[in-house]
């Protein structure tokens, strides 16, 4: 077997005395679809942060590229590749459009092709171009969205993880936000994690899965062969 | 024409109110910090062109060439090595550190200096031009420039490079900054030697125009306050009207209601726009 892109080893982290990931283990190969999902207050946003440097981990490894990466800062993460679409998209609201993407680009590596790299998230996204002036705060939320998918796209990365994407928007926009993550996929050989409530919709999407309750990993597989029965059984800890 | 000469007198002398505020705005709207030190910042840049001037047999203005980087410098290593270390704890600690660092300053000023009046003069302190029927002074107009020059250079600088771009992006949501490569502590530094090298600017301007006192600090953090909460935190647009306004409202009021106009006018500000003018 290849070596992972993304390893994640015993990883624990939590808050104060409160341990809300505990002891994970997750791979990623290059160019796969990883959908992550659980309840709510499963704890699939602190490990992502922690994998992510915004927050930092009690125990346990990320290696990432061949590096360990386990709590480097997130500035010094995603100049190595790695890149979070944060909850919500927190676009930067005061900003333009461009200024948004422009950011994205600050890590010395990418700003060297922001041109080209600006080019192409234009093409996957048209109507960015068109927005580019706006002040981000003022665009739909199906359009943050974009706007912050465009912004990771811009460093470059080898690795991408979206937090809850399709939180608050409508099927329709969900549907085109998939499509279009899916064809990074394919024509970036990025690799995707992908943290989701809805459970079929990452299923369909993704390559392997892994499903997270109380800070665990309870059930993880290949996305194609799991039934719904042991699905719902693992999601709800039944 | 009385009313052109006040409204005049008064945008001329808010450029300086501005340019007061510019270094707290920017600390309150990216740093989201409230320096209480900022008016011993501003005493200290005085000071530093007051001996520099005479010293180096030069312009008061010239000074700035050294206040200026050397200010800077000293903000961004205050901000990265102590009060960055304080904010991990919370807001409160950093907020004691400025304070502490206000009265540390202010006495250090005072052994240093001693506690008598200082002015900054140049030769052309109290010359006034005539246009027309108004009398201008030169002085005013010197004040003017350099703040106009300082706040279009400062929001150029945030407008259009990386690191300002940078620097307004943390301002609005720090985590996100960092997830696009931005070590935010390092724009919190710049921030603050921003503001510092602001103070030296508006401490020559401040010089120039009034008699100070190692004591003064106090002072300029209140009409800083006014300004930055007037023209609504974080904006340096705002904080240039709001320095305007100021303005007017001493040489409308003169030395016996310019305070009280001024806030009155805070009053009504935080009334009708509690975030200030240009508070979003």
């Amino acid at each position: 077997m290849s070596e992972a892109l993304l390893d994640i080893e015993n990883l624990s982290a939590g808050y104060g005395d409160f341990s809300a990931v505990n002891e994970v283990n997750m791979k990623v190969e290059k160019g796969q679809i990883i959908s992550l999902i659980g309840l709510n207050g499963s704890g699939k946003t602190t490990l992502i942060n922690t994998v992510a440097g915004l927050h930092r981990s009690s125990s346990g490894r990320v290696r990432f590229k061949d590096s360990d990466i386990t709590n480097l800062s997130a500035e010094k993460i995603v100049s190595k590749g790695l890149s979070l679409v944060p909850q919500g998209g927190r676009c930067f609201n005061r900003m333009s459009v461009q200024d948004n993407l422009l950011m994205g680009s600050f890590p010395k590596a990418a700003r060297k092709k922001s041109k080209e790299t600006l080019c192409r998230v234009y093409e996957l996204f048209p109507d960015l171009k068109e927005m580019r002036k706006r002040p981000a705060g003022t665009l739909s939320g199906g359009q943050r969205q974009m706007a912050a998918i465009g912004r990771a796209l811009m460093a470059c990365p080898d690795c991408l993880i979206f937090d809850e994407i399709s939180l608050g928007l409508s099927p329709a926009v969900i549907k085109d936000i998939y499509r279009r993550i899916i064809k990074i996929n394919q024509e970036e050989n990025t690799s995707v994690i992908l943290i989701e409530q809805d459970t079929q919709r990452a299923l369909k999407a993704s390559d392997s899965f892994y499903i997270m309750l109380k800070g665990k990993i309870v059930l993880s597989g290949k996305s194609s062969e799991i039934d719904s029965e042991t699905l719902r059984k693992a999601y709800f800890g039944i | 024409m009385y009313f052109v000469q006040i409204l005049v007198n008064g945008i001329l002398l808010g450029s300086v109110y501005a340019l007061l505020g510019v270094g707290m705005t920017m600390i309150f709207g990216i740093v989201k910090l409230t320096n209480l030190a900022h008016g011993e910042f501003v005493v200290l840049g005085a000071y530093l062109s007051t001996v520099l001037a005479p010293m180096l047999g030069v312009d008061p203005v010239v000074t700035l060439i050294i206040t200026v980087p050397l200010m800077f410098l000293s903000g961004f290593l205050l901000q990265y090595f102590f009060i960055g270390k304080a904010m991990k704890k919370g807001a409160e600690p950093a907020l004691l550190v400025t304070f502490g660092l206000s009265i540390i300053l202010q006495d250090a000023m005072l052994m240093i200096f001693s506690a008598d009046a200082q002015h900054i003069v140049a030769s052309y302190s109290m010359s006034t031009i005539k246009i027309g029927e108004l009398e201008i002074s030169v002085l005013h107009l010197v004040l003017f420039a350099i703040s106009v020059v300082s706040i279009s250079t400062l929001t150029l600088f945030l407008r259009s490079t990386h690191t300002g771009r940078a620097i307004r992006a943390t301002a609005d949501d720090s985590d996100a900054a960092a997830l696009s490569g931005v070590n935010v502590n390092r724009v919190y530094a710049i921030a603050m030697g921003i503001a510092m090298a602001s103070a030296a600017v508006a401490g020559l301007c401040v010089g120039m125009k009034w008699t100070y006192y190692p004591s003064s600090g106090g002072g300029y953090l209140l009409i800083s306050f006014v300004v930055v909460v007037i023209g609504g935190m974080g904006s340096v647009p705002g904080t240039m009207i709001a320095g305007v306004l100021f303005g007017l409202a001493q040489v409308i009021g003169g030395a016996n209601y310019g305070l009280l106009i001024s806030y009155v006018m805070l009053l009504a500000v935080l009334v009708i726009k509690p975030k200030g003018i240009f508070g979003k």
